[in-house]
């Protein structure tokens, strides 16, 4: 193993798709940078999901930050000079009755005002985009789709951004596990970590679903908490469909993926907040029958594998990032709440604006640790899986 | 014929590309699944990786012990989405 330095303009503790695309924009802008993560890159959340990436939203918030993400995805392969398996097949939301028909034409209203190609479909409309969707057993009264909505493979962006970072001097340490986090007054002063100690200016925790242990080391309380989440994925079979189809009513979501395979998952009913990991047949079962409802041809279709992954949810599942009121240089990169991979690109651009130019645009105090003090959250409700 | 030698044939992986990855630092098994995609072809893993381990001992010196082998993870055989969405008493 390389040795650690013992002293970093930045250290980031987590190294999913967030720490791994941070390290890579401070280090362009010439900050030494370096990288703790536990076990291997992606072995977190991002070596988990299912990296669908969306920009149909009900927040504001969500929506620009998404819109603007995806641009980047959209010019990544060009500026890392490496493949990140990005595929823009849409996504498809399915609407299952007036109440959430009217919720739906108020979200493309306002995400058209944003500048984004989205349309409402009828029912008929439904299969011209995914053949194999039964409207009648979904209980579709319509849709909305995005064409510029996707999926990128997440761990090809993320060995990307890593191999980018160490080509630009960032230090990159796996198996190096954070144990501790010096303060000095009221400023960070030190990261101890299994292997010494690494003095910094900025520390970030982008440590997914044990962010919360990490805030702890300092004494601030972050009101995240970490649910399990399920997913499987079946054997390859030939191109059947672009799209992703989701619905916020069902929870569910699925798509077929470069290689011919279906991945999708679905809220357990009933889950509680934990670090419980064993997946469930009951996530199978309840999974099988809504998608075999969903979408009837898929029955004849196997299982492959299933797995489980945390989603680091907050109070209005949106994430929480910037600096901590009262603790200089504690910069926060959590709480995605499930959609951590599609916002990474434009999160990560801000924070290295806010550490390196100092800039702060409202969507960072919008997105403050502070928000939740005494104010009336938004929830964001367009929320899958 | 050719002289390739394929170690994940789900995944249609030879042993040069894994020895590359090994080599970009990619010492253990589950960074080699995250890389190449080892093992996560329908046999999950079973036809590849022990071979695979093999090769990471003989490229890092470890001892078979210290590479500890991925998780397997259920269905342990393949099911069709149809059988698991049965109910139990039909
Ligand atoms: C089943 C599932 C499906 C999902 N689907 C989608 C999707 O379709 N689209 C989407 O955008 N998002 C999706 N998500 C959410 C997305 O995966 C996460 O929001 C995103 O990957 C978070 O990335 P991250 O880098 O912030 O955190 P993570 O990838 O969780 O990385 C945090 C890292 O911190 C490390 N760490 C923790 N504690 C320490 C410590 N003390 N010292 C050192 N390192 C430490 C961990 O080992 C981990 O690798 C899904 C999540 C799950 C579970
Ligand atoms: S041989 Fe590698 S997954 Fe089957």
């Amino acid at each position: 193993m390389n040795e650690i330095d013992h002293k970093a303009d930045v250290v980031i503790i987590g190294g999913g798709v967030n720490g791994c695309s941070l390290a890579y924009q401070l280090a362009k802008r010439d900050m030494k940078v370096v990288l703790c993560e536990k076990g291997h890159l992606c072995s977190g959340a991002t070596g988990r999901c299912g990296a669908g990436i969306r920009q149909q939203w009900s927040t504001r918030e969500n929506t620009e930050l998404a819109i603007k993400s995806i641009q980047i995805f959209e010019r990544l392969e060009k500026e890392l000079g490496l493949d990140i398996g990005l595929r823009q097949g849409g996504y498809l939301v399915v609407v299952h009755d007036e109440s959430e028909m009217s919720h739906a034409k108020r979200n493309v209203d306002m995400q058209k005002a944003l500048g984004l190609d989205v349309s409402i479909l009828t029912p008929d409309e439904i299969g011209d985009v995914v053949p194999i969707l039964d409207v009648k057993g979904m209980h579709a009264v319509g849709a909305t789709f995005c064409p510029t909505d996707g999926h990128v493979d997440p761990f090809k962006t993320t060995h990307a951004y890593a191999q980018a970072a160490i080509s630009h001097g960032a230090q990159l340490h796996k198996f190096t596990k954070v144990v501790g986090i010096k303060k000095e007054k009221n400023r960070i002063d030190s990261v101890l970590t299994d292997r010494g100690k690494i003095s910094a200016d900025f520390v970030v925790n982008a440590a997914g679903a044990w962010s919360k242990q990490i805030a702890e080391m300092v004494g601030v309380k972050l009101p995240n908490k970490p649910f399990r989440k399920e997913i499987l994925v079946t054997e390859r079979v030939k191109p059947l469909f672009d799209a992703m189809v989701i619905s916020f009513k069902d929870g569910i979501y699925f798509s077929q993926q470069e290689e011919g395979q279906v991945l999708g998952g679905i809220p357990i009913p009933h889950e509680k907040p934990g670090y419980l990991t064993a997946p469930t047949f009951d996530f199978l079962h309840h999974m099988a029958k809504t998608l075999a409802r969903y979408a009837p041809p898929l029955k004849h279709v196997n299982v492959i594998r299933q797995w489980t992954g945390y989603y680091d949810v907050t109070l209005d599942a949106r994430p929480i990032i910037g600096e901590v009121e009262g603790v200089k240089g504690f910069i926060q990169c959590n709480g995605f709440s499930g959609h951590g991979f599609m916002l990474s690109p434009m999160v990560t651009k801000i924070l290295t604006e806010y550490m390196v130019d100092r800039k702060t645009p409202r969507i960072l105090e919008r997105l403050n640790l502070s928000r939740f003090k005494g104010k009336k959250i938004v929830r964001e409700i367009s929320v899958v899986g | 014929m050719s002289d390739k030698i394929f170690i994940c044939r789900c995944e249609d992986l030879t042993q040069e590309e894994i020895e590359q990855a090994i080599d970009e630092g990619y010492t253990t098994l589950e960074e080699l699944k995250c890389k190449l995609r080892l093992g996560m072809g329908p046999c999950q893993g079973r036809g590849c990786l022990l071979l695979a381990r093999r090769l990471l001992c003989q490229k890092t010196g470890k001892s078979t012990a210290e590479i500890t082998l991925p998780p397997s993870r259920p269905p342990f055989i393949p099911v069709s989405l149809g059988t698991l969405a049965s109910d139990k008493d039909e």
